[in-house]
């Protein structure tokens, strides 16, 4: 109930909607992955699942940023029941991330991923990080979702505290399919990354490749 | 909503609504279904919807009219601003657009401190906004995003801004009655629209500006415009106009309705699209419906106000709470 208030609240804010004909709800486990450049991300993500599926989910986020201060510690834990990853290395050998995305997993969620790692400073689209394939080889029955987040750049920009309120869009895509036996981690991610491209029809640019 | 003639007015649309609804259904009944009848029964159920907000709002009075406009400036803003690139340098000055000019244009409005009003946007607000956008350093089109911005806030804000003001212009014998006034502009400038979309597909031939606007027709402007002024004349009545009075308003609505569609056209294939947003369905955006009025309120409340040879200058001055919050720091 107070959840589907905040997602109604949230959708009001952001221009986002609840498009439930866009997520097939046949029972199975499933990855959401998507473009990373505002903390709006996952919650706009959250606030555009049907309410069956947004029960499930749970977005994974970097634990430094949402355990500072009670208010964050209360709405990742409680409300968003974010699976929280430490981005020190110290910490991180000690709960390794991708068991705690794993253990979510076999508990019956959902998972929202940023495979990029961290959020856009330009609004285009990064590398991505390999977790996600270490997830789908580790899990193979769990489908893996693109999803194209539009204008979240601009209505929260990385270093502004104050959202203005722009209509961003939410797209799922078709399941991507998963790795292949043979598929070299770079091919896939590859894939996956062109997947979230594609949903953009040119609306979001790739960021230039390291020299 | 007391005044029995503006009830007859909503009543009026009411039942011409109805008729509408019937006719959708006996369309759809007779031609089964199809994208066209499902995007006429969508319009004809947001036109249910947009008369309900729009009578609910006269109905609360001058705090209902300037609240429900404010919050149409406020989403006609978002859609256009959504719409035109704005890049990261452009953040700051987006906040202060609509979360402090916006809200005091029509603070200056209801109050109404009529000077204030008529100023704030134009000088302020367009001083503002680059001097904003260049002490945040980026200088890459710069020109251009300000002037972008310039010309949102003074669409979306300034101009539509002027229908609810309209309730203030002193006319001598019709104190009181110029919720009339506002639902005699928005109904004109409305039909037209209808009127000029349904002689368009009925009867149109020559497009007026194919590369901008391939829906408006000669003949779609001329029957549809002759209908609305034939129309608004009807309603002479509820105006403070006689009939000659009353149709020559309705062709100033018209004109500038038509005018105000074609170049907000023209704004929006620039920007590389065919609706401003998805917030009313079979319509598009919220300024979608709006880009009639937007040219059409300053008009008309222009033009009303020399016709009775109104004074708002004169009229309403800088109110004294105002006028007080302004002096606190200067006074001893």
């Amino acid at each position: 109930m107070k959840a589907g208030a905040l997602a109604f609240l949230i959708r009001l804010v952001t221009g986002v909607r609840l498009d439930p004909r866009q997520v097939p709800s046949d029972g199975g486990r499933r990855i959401y992955y998507a473009n990373h450049a505002s903390h709006l991300d996952f919650v706009v993500i959250w606030a555009a699942l049907p309410d069956a599926a947004r029960r499930r989910v749970r977005p994974v986020a970097a634990a430094e940023y949402w355990e500072s201060g009670p208010l964050r510690r209360w709405l990742a834990r409680r409300l968003f029941q974010a699976v929280l990853i430490p981005r020190d290395p110290a910490k991180m050998r000690a709960c390794p991330p991708l068991e705690r995305m794993g253990e979510a997993l076999e508990a019956g969620s959902d998972l929202i991923v940023f495979p990029e790692g961290t959020r856009s400073e330009t609004g285009r689209l990064g590398s991505f990080k390999p977790g996600l394939f270490h997830l789908a080889t580790r899990h193979p029955g769990v489908i893996l979702v693109p999803v194209y987040l539009e204008n979240l750049n601009r209505i929260l920009p990385k270093g502004e505290a104050m959202p203005v309120p722009l209509m961003g869009n939410v797209l799922f895509g078709y399941p991507l399919a998963a790795p292949a036996d043979d598929e070299p981690k770079a091919a896939f991610l590859d894939r996956a990354r062109a997947a979230i491209l594609a949903l953009a029809h040119g609306t979001l640019e790739s960021e230039p490749e390291d020299p | 909503m007391n005044d029995p003639e503006l009830l007859a007015l909503v009543g009026g649309v009411l039942a011409l609504l109805c008729l509408a609804t019937v006719i959708t259904r006996l369309l759809a009944r007779r031609k089964g279904p199809g994208p066209v009848i499902d995007n006429l029964r969508q319009r004809v159920n947001a036109w249910w919807w947009m008369v309900a907000v729009f009578s609910v709002s006269l109905a609360l009075g001058r705090n209902g009219v300037f609240g429900f406009y404010l919050i149409l400036s406020f989403l006609a803003l978002r859609e256009f601003v959504t719409l035109s690139p704005t890049p990261r340098g452009d953040h700051r000055t987006l906040m202060w657009v609509f979360f402090i000019i916006l809200p005091l244009h029509y603070l200056f409005a209801w109050a109404p401190w009529y000077g204030m009003f008529l100023i704030w946007i134009p000088v302020y607000a367009f001083v503002f906004i680059p001097v904003r956008s260049a002490l945040a350093g980026d200088t890459e089109r710069f020109l251009e995003r300000s002037a972008r911005l310039q010309w949102g806030v003074l669409t979306c804000v300034y101009f539509l801004s002027h229908l609810p003001m309209l309730l203030y212009l002193p006319i001598d014998g019709y104190e009181g009655q110029n919720a009339k006034l506002l639902f005699f502009a928005v109904l004109v400038t409305q039909i037209s629209d209808v009127m000029q979309y349904v002689f368009g597909k009925w009867l149109g031939r020559r497009p007026i500006a194919p590369t901008v606007s391939p829906g408006k027709t000669v003949e779609g402007f001329l029957y549809g415009g002759a209908a609305a002024v034939a129309i608004g004349t009807g309603l002479w009545w509820a105006t403070p106009f006689g009939p000659s009075g009353a149709a020559a308003m309705a062709a100033v609505l018209v004109l500038a309705g038509f005018l105000g569609g074609l170049v907000m056209s023209a704004v929006k294939r620039s920007l590389g699209t065919k609706d401003w947003g998805r917030g009313i369905p079979g319509h598009g955006g919220v300024l979608d419906r709006l880009d009639s009025l937007l040219f059409a309120a300053p008009v008309f409340f222009h033009l009303t106000g020399y016709y009775f040879g109104t004074n708002m200058h004169l009229t309403y001055t800088q109110p004294e709470w105002m006028r007080q919050i302004l002096h606190f720091w200067t006074t001893p």
